[in-house]
């Protein structure tokens, strides 16, 4: 009979190579948004049939113009822009989450994405004011250009106010975020009253966010940001690891923290100027998606930043799908549909880590 | 193969602690830093180990820490702080595992549970750090800290543990333990800088030590010659009365013998 002893020591759990599991993840999810990828194309409002134009393609017939259309001008970039924004909200949150050392932290929450949106705005009211010469050189690239600077600026405002000696206060970050919100919202609000009404229809999705206004020169501005963004992460995931244990100790174990907080803030500024450029604010994507990824496969940065992309993509996609056929033929705003799944989420890590976030 | 720290000056507000401290210390042996709250321990370590921002000049075997490149200093030494922060969940095994990041020893995967079992954590692998007790978790750091710097001794010299409070959440079993990893790291030949404040500890493990009283050096040299009743009851401001141990020519404080002045 099996007796206490007193004083046993109790079990050990075994040693879960979590790393493992981390990087068979990459596979999976990778999959996973294969399959997302091929139902997103096969659905929509009009009769065409992903099937009927595969098997056209392969026996070599001709594919008619509104199959082409529809395939080829409207749901392949929503694709790859919900592939995109996807990737680039996730990645944003979860290097965000990193660099704050904190499961709260999103650029929806804490104002970056305001701010970035407030760039934006910025750049279609008083683009008309710009030298026509700088127009020119930056082109279609000026919504996003403005975006990313704004979504920069107020993650370093947001760092500088929350963080004192290396230590990052979670109230602060939060309150900081609440305010730069309502600034950036507040001049947002001036400047679309001063707006004319060809720029209010430019301006009226922002409020939205939505992938109903995907075309291909809007992936091709946003492609090489979130690209960048992406690859950045295989570079910021070991020292964010460090980062963790604070700045101190990431420092003597050889990292450079300045180097990486500068790449970390770049990063989120790129991934959410991007993303809000071209789709305005969709939230809590980046609040879930690494959440989720950290309860299955542990925290490690060097895993997390490519599984959050891959399963941010793969979530956006989801999303839109059910945006798309919940009230077709229109399309509810993609941002409703992430907030629903996304905000009782957030509330749960709430109640969970509430001993973290008490002021 | 020294360590020495020139006219170190920490500015805290309009005070500077420490104000102008010399410090040398030699591999193979460890020194301790002792003092009162608030006399400038930890900030002078945090000074020698560019945590702070300090004026003066450091230099660890020849490397001056304020124009050496950071990974470059982390393969030569390695640093335990007091309080030891960690955001999100990581396991024991994950934490230490962070030590080999500096890549100093050739990447050793074997490392981390050894060093565990060093510190009296084998087993704990898959525990999750933030469940563990305090003591643990300092354990648990400093297991950590051995991974970086496993040999006392590279190819390019002797390795440095800069150590903050090493034993302060530990029970008297562990302190003694952990004193017999630091003490046997230095006699293989590495150097140990360990901030102390439990003066008989001090007086058992360290070949040097350090008084610091507002922001200075007070006394420095061997023990036995440095603890004196004179200077630890001038330097805490209460009666001290310094013994010696039955066993042996180390000093030995009892707390009876103390009252305040």
């Amino acid at each position: 009979m099996a007796r206490a002893e007193i004083g046993a020591i109790p079990a050990m759990p075994p040693i879960v190579d979590r790393h493992r599991t981390a990087r068979r993840a990459h596979v999976w999810l990778a999959g996973l948004l294969v399959v997302v990828c091929i139902c997103s194309l096969a659905t929509g409002a009009s009769g065409t049939s992903l099937w009927r134009v595969l098997t056209a393609l392969l026996a070599g017939d001709p594919v008619s113009v509104t199959d082409r259309v529809v395939m080829l001008d409207i749901r392949l970039p929503r694709l790859v822009m919900g592939v995109l924004v996807g990737a680039s909200l996730a990645v944003s949150g979860a290097v965000m989450q990193g660099l704050f050392r904190n499961p709260l932290a999103d650029p929806g929450l804490v104002g970056v994405s305001a701010g970035a949106g407030l760039g934006a705005i910025m750049a279609i009211v008083l683009g008309a004011f710009l030298p026509s010469a700088l127009i020119t050189l930056v082109g279609n690239w000026t919504v996003p250009v403005a975006a990313f600077l704004g979504g920069w600026l107020s993650t370093i405002i947001l760092y500088r106010v929350s963080t004192r000696a290396g230590r990052t206060s979670v109230a602060t970050m939060l309150l900081a975020g609440i305010a730069l919100g309502a600034l950036a919202g507040a001049v947002s609000g001036i400047l679309v009253y001063m707006a004319d009404d060809r720029q209010l229809r430019d301006l009226t999705f922002w409020g939205l966010g939505s992938l109903a206004g995907a075309t291909w020169s809007k992936v091709l501005v946003a492609g090489p940001m979130i690209g960048l963004s992406i690859l950045a992460t295989l570079y910021l995931g070991r020292g964010l690891n460090g980062l963790a244990m604070g700045e101190a100790t990431a420092h003597h174990i050889g990292i450079n923290v300045q180097r990486l907080k500068n790449g970390a803030i770049m990063t989120v500024a790129l991934a959410t100027g991007a993303a809000v450029a071209v789709s305005g604010g969709i939230g809590f994507v980046g609040i879930v998606v690494p959440h989720l990824l950290r309860l299955a496969t542990g925290p490690d940065h060097e895993t997390l930043l490519l599984n959050s992309a891959l399963l941010g993509a793969s979530l956006l996609l989801i999303a839109d799908l059910v945006s798309r056929v919940i009230i077709a033929p229109a399309d509810l705003p993609i941002g409703i549909v992430t907030a629903v799944l996304g905000a009782p989420v957030f509330l749960w890590i709430l109640l969970r880590r509430r001993g973290l976030v008490d002021l | 193969m020294t360590l020495t720290a020139r006219d170190i000056r920490v500015s805290l507000g309009r005070k500077q602690v420490p104000h102008g401290v010399d410090l040398n210390a030699e591999a193979g042996s460890v020194t301790a830093i002792v003092g009162p709250n608030g006399s400038g321990k930890t900030t002078l370590l945090r000074a020698i180990t560019d945590e702070v921002p300090c004026l003066g000049q450091v230099m660890v075997e020849g490397l001056d820490i304020a124009t050496a490149p950071g990974w470059q200093l982390a393969a030569r030494r390695a640093v335990l702080p007091q309080m030891a922060t960690l955001a999100f969940p990581f396991t024991v095994l994950e934490v230490v595992r962070m030590g080999l990041m500096s890549g100093g020893h050739g990447q050793d995967p074997s490392l981390p549970s050894r060093a565990l079992a060093e510190v009296g954590l084998a087993g704990y692998e898959g525990r999750f750090f933030q469940e563990l007790s305090g003591g643990e978790q300092q354990r648990a750091h400093l297991a950590r800290v051995l991974v970086q710097v496993w040999a006392p001794v590279g190819q390019d010299g002797p390795r440095w543990l800069f150590l903050d409070e090493p034993v302060a959440a530990l029970d008297i079993a562990h302190q003694l333990e952990v004193m017999d990893i630091v003490t046997r790291y230095a006699r293989a030949g590495g150097g140990v800088i360990a901030v102390m404040h439990d003066l008989n500890l001090t007086a058992l493990h360290a070949d040097h030590v350090a008084i610091m009283s507002a922001g200075r050096i007070a006394a420095a040299g061997p023990p036995d010659l440095v603890m004196t009743d004179a200077t630890l009851s001038k330097v805490y401001g209460c009666k001290l009365r310094v013994g010696v141990a039955p066993e042996g020519p180390r000093p030995f404080l009892l707390p009876h013998c103390a009252a305040l002045a």
